[in-house]
């Protein structure tokens, strides 16, 4: 394994009116990579926000990068990979802005990936089933998820909805040229299959969100449900 | 020639004359435009020569003219709905780029303020 000092690390945070937790977040950051001994570097997409999130990650030790409209989490996320391809870093992580994801666990993700030399380690809530476990109808979703990526990829996801994900230089250059805007997290896994990417789930304990809504409402989780198939679906078929 | 087909045409040279304002302010494009001075003509041409439905009908073998008007309006309408999603969902893709390029820029042209 590489000395893990000279790894620099971007960590990707989607803000969308965030205002509330986005400070703690990136303090978090800080902290962990100090702990571990890995240099990460917090890199903010303001995507948009109403409210003051833009001005804090200003005055934060952080990269602040400001969409001029609101593009939605996909959108957000891959300005933070194009941000990390372009700048040399060997990987990027995201990390979602309302404190679910907790920083701690990102060295996790980033030994799974150089010890198993896997392109992409998801973080995954449902394989020692510990922590916060998400809502009961998500959990069928992401069951139903899980059953047809199975049948696509013929490997098995347990949490294709994480957003909590380690991704080396490979897979950086594969999603600046394309990244689902909308619910992106299920259809990256088939482009990561098709594009013979490796890759793999680690445990991690996850919080409740500390504030800010999930993008995926309840009244929405229908065409949730439909838009990603369709997405899948296509992906897979475009190859 | 009857008073309808004077209501008819004068609408459609108005439609017309419409469109041309449009391209001639800049606020339609001339490919956009196209579409349109093309079914001003058909327009025109169906008022001016009336019976032209009852031929093409029973040339399709459609029973009632009225079906045919509706058939192939719909078609023509729904195929350029479907044209107009497609140049919709491309400007959002371009309008990503240019929107997440000049996030990037930004963020180079503080680094190098400071």
């Amino acid at each position: 394994m590489t000395d893990k000092s000279t790894i620099k690390v971007a960590v990707i945070i989607p803000a969308y009116n965030e205002e509330a937790s986005i400070a703690t977040v990136v303090g978090a950051i800080h902290a962990a990579g100090k702990n571990a001994g890995v240099n990460y570097v917090p890199v903010v997409v303001n995507d948009c926000s109403k409210d003051r999130t833009g001005k804090i990650i200003d005055t934060l030790d952080c990269i602040a990068l400001h969409l001029p409209i609101n593009l939605g989490i996909g959108g957000a996320v891959q300005t933070g990979i194009k941000y990390a391809f372009e700048n040399g870093f060997e990987y990027a992580v995201q990390v979602d802005g309302d404190g679910q994801h907790p920083a701690e666990q990102i060295i996790h993700l980033l030994e799974a990936c150089e010890h198993n030399k896997w392109d992409v380690a998801i973080g995954s809530r449902f394989i020692t089933n510990e922590g916060f476990q998400s809502t009961f109808m998500r959990r069928v979703g992401i069951s139903y998820f899980e059953w047809l990526l199975l049948l696509l990829t013929g490997k098995r996801v347990k949490d294709s909805t994480s957003g909590m994900r380690m991704m080396n230089r490979r897979t950086l250059s594969l999603l600046t040229t394309y990244y689902p805007d909308e619910y992106p997290e299920p259809e990256a896994i088939i482009l990561y299959a098709k594009n013979n990417l490796s890759f793999g789930e680690v445990p991690v304990h996850m919080n409740e969100r500390l504030g800010g809504v999930s993008s995926i409402r309840s009244f929405g989780s229908v065409y949730y449900m439909f838009k990603v198939t369709l997405a899948i679906i296509f992906s897979y078929i475009r190859g | 020639m009857v008073r309808v087909q004077v209501i008819a045409i004068v609408t459609s040279l108005l439609f017309l004359a419409n469109v041309a304002y449009l391209i001639h302010k800049g606020r339609l494009r001339e490919e956009y435009a196209f579409i349109w001075i093309i079914s001003t003509f058909f327009l025109i041409g169906f008022s001016v020569w009336r019976e032209a439905f009852d031929t093409m009908a029973h040339l399709f073998g459609v029973y009632s003219p009225p079906n045919l008007i509706f058939t192939g309006a719909i078609f023509a309408v729904l195929i350029y709905l479907l044209h107009l999603s497609v140049t919709v969902s491309k400007m959002q893709q371009q309008n990503k780029t240019l929107a997440q390029h000049q996030a990037l820029l930004q963020q180079k042209i503080s680094q190098l303020k400071k």
